[in-house]
């Protein structure tokens, strides 16, 4: 019964806000950061590098405002504040 | 909302703003309770275990009327191989009177927890960020909101706004988390009907049962649960934030290993997926804990890293801190002082609580999870372990003396040598005993 990241953020009732709460401060850190492990630790895969663009996207309408990517980023590379109050997750369990 | 006065506002209801904002409104003063969620709990995920002692002493005989799912009478802690797994569990009768304990899910309990501060008279104020706090010199005299007129003004300020506490960074109480200090946790909540449950884990009634899960976590330092609700399961793994920057393992895939673990997958088996969740704990420990208060203003719960990991105990620690905070807030109202002097007198509480004294006996647990233990004691011993007791339990003529040398010899590899294995054991016991 393992599921898809996509199938479990389905489970989450989200209101997203029309602006991102999260920014990457500069692209240019990314383009240098060797592991990107933004990539990876992020429980909601909010965080993609594309090597064409060269540039992180930045999927924040899935974001379940944890913080792991405020404190482990190694370059405090996202700017990292919470949704608009009222905005964001809502969970049904808890 | 301009120019409203307070006397204290609580930013953040989770257990420790809404046991302050109790306490505070209990005593006829003036406080308002403030929540970014759309609703208290909203935004809130825990284990979870709620433990009676600390609450009750807020809410007589709360377990009458709270939102709780399943009373613990049987705690086990299974130590995972990759297809084995050693067992130890504890039931005893008497944690049902008076409960010790009880699962819960934190949409449910702290909407109620928040609506027994409301009808208290403390005033609700959701939906609503605060995005800094309003300072006059060094004093902090109120806050700003993301509200059109949102600056609130009180005598104190109490800071409940959790593991991120973006507040308590703001006034440069703690620098920035590091990544060792914080674990990120999981978790998903899968439905089964109730009397599956109560059959699969031995099981009456309203009797719960909770599993920890030491073992098998992709090589990280980390933690698993698998905890009974009335008609769902809470399943999660807390891996420490700092192995996750390096392992490259997205933390949904260790919950999927654990989930695809024999011992696991026949309890979850044929269930729904209801929710997913993720969530920080704060696991710094004692060496963590910031500076408690200052001019008009305390910070309570996991905030101020109030977890004790090893007993996976932070509500009651919570619930505990908000309402000393909450108490010394009326004592400050009674003197009219609201400066560092008279708000220190939470940091005493505090130290004289249990909240202090455990965080304390466990300060060396989090240095031992660092310089490279993590591995051995969260992945090679778990398996040696089993692979010792295997071995032990296997008849195949082999002598039992030799048996247990080849025993100890698992072991010892493990810790990488006899000099390791002593050394993590002297550090073990150190660490929760110090």
């Amino acid at each position: 019964m393992s599921q898809t990241i996509e199938e479990r953020l389905y489970t989450i009732r989200y209101k997203a806000d029309d602006k991102s709460h999260l920014i990457i401060t500069d692209h240019n850190v990314c383009e240098n950061c060797r592991d990107k492990p933004c990539n990876h630790f992020c429980p909601s895969d909010v965080y993609l590098w594309h090597d064409v663009e060269r540039m992180t996207s930045v999927a924040y309408e899935n974001c379940i405002e944890c913080g792991t990517c405020r404190l482990a980023c190694p370059y405090y590379n996202i700017e990292w504040v919470y949704p608009k109050g009222g905005y964001g997750i809502t969970y049904r369990y808890g | 909302m301009a120019d409203e006065r307070f006397d204290v506002i609580v930013v953040g209801a989770g257990p420790a703003g809404t046991a302050a904002a109790y306490t505070i409104a209990k005593a006829g003063l003036k406080v308002a309770l403030i929540e970014r969620g759309e609703f208290p709990g909203a935004k809130n995920i825990f284990g979870g275990v709620l433990y009676r002692k600390q609450l009750e002493d807020l809410i007589p005989e709360f377990w009458k009327e709270a939102p709780l799912e399943r009373t613990i009478i049987e705690q086990r802690l299974w130590v995972l191989g990759e297809d084995n797994t050693f067992q130890v569990a504890f039931r005893d009768g008497r944690f049902q009177d008076p409960p010790n304990c009880w699962t819960g899910l934190r949409v449910k309990f702290d909407q109620w927890f928040a609506s027994k501060a409301e009808q208290a008279g403390a005033v609700p104020i959701y939906e609503t960020v605060v995005t800094e706090l309003l300072r006059d010199v060094h004093r902090v005299v109120g806050v700003r909101t993301d509200r059109v007129d949102g600056d609130l003004y009180a005598n104190i300020v109490i800071i409940a706004d959790g593991v991120n506490s973006l507040l308590g960074k703001s006034l440069m109480v703690h620098r920035e988390w590091n990544p060792d200090q914080v674990s990120l946790a999981v978790k998903e909540v899968i439905s089964l009907p109730k009397q599956t449950i109560q059959d699969r884990f031995n099981l009456e009634d309203n009797e719960g049962c909770t599993i920890e899960l030491i073992g098998q976590m992709s090589k990280m330092a980390g933690l698993g649960f698998l905890y009974t609700n009335k008609d769902t399961l809470s399943l999660g793994v807390g891996v420490m934030v700092s192995d996750l920057q390096k392992k490259r393992v997205k933390p949904y895939e260790v919950l999927d290993s654990i989930k695809r673990h024999p011992m696991i997958s026949r309890l979850i088996q044929g269930g729904e997926v209801k929710e997913y969740s993720g969530h920080l704990i704060p696991e710094g420990g004692f060496d963590s804990i910031p500076p408690l208060a200052g001019d008009g203003w305390m910070i309570c719960g996991d905030a101020a890293q109030m977890v004790n990991a090893v007993h996976r105990e932070g509500t009651n620690l919570a619930v505990t801190s908000g309402r000393l905070a909450g108490e010394t807030a009326i004592a400050a109202h009674l003197r009219g002082d609201f400066s560092f002097g008279t708000l220190d007198d939470y940091n005493t509480a505090i130290r004289a609580s249990f909240v202090h004294k455990d965080l304390k006996k466990y300060r060396g647990v989090h240095s031992l999870l660092g310089f490279g233990d993590s591995e051995k004691l969260f992945d090679k011993l778990p398996e040696s372990l089993n692979e010792a007791i295997y071995q032990m339990l296997l008849v195949d003529g082999v002598p039992k003396k030799d048996k247990q040398k080849m025993a100890m010899r698992l072991l010892r590899d493990a810790a990488g040598g006899n000099l390791d294995l002593l050394r993590l054991g002297i550090k073990g016991w150190r660490a929760m005993n110090g």
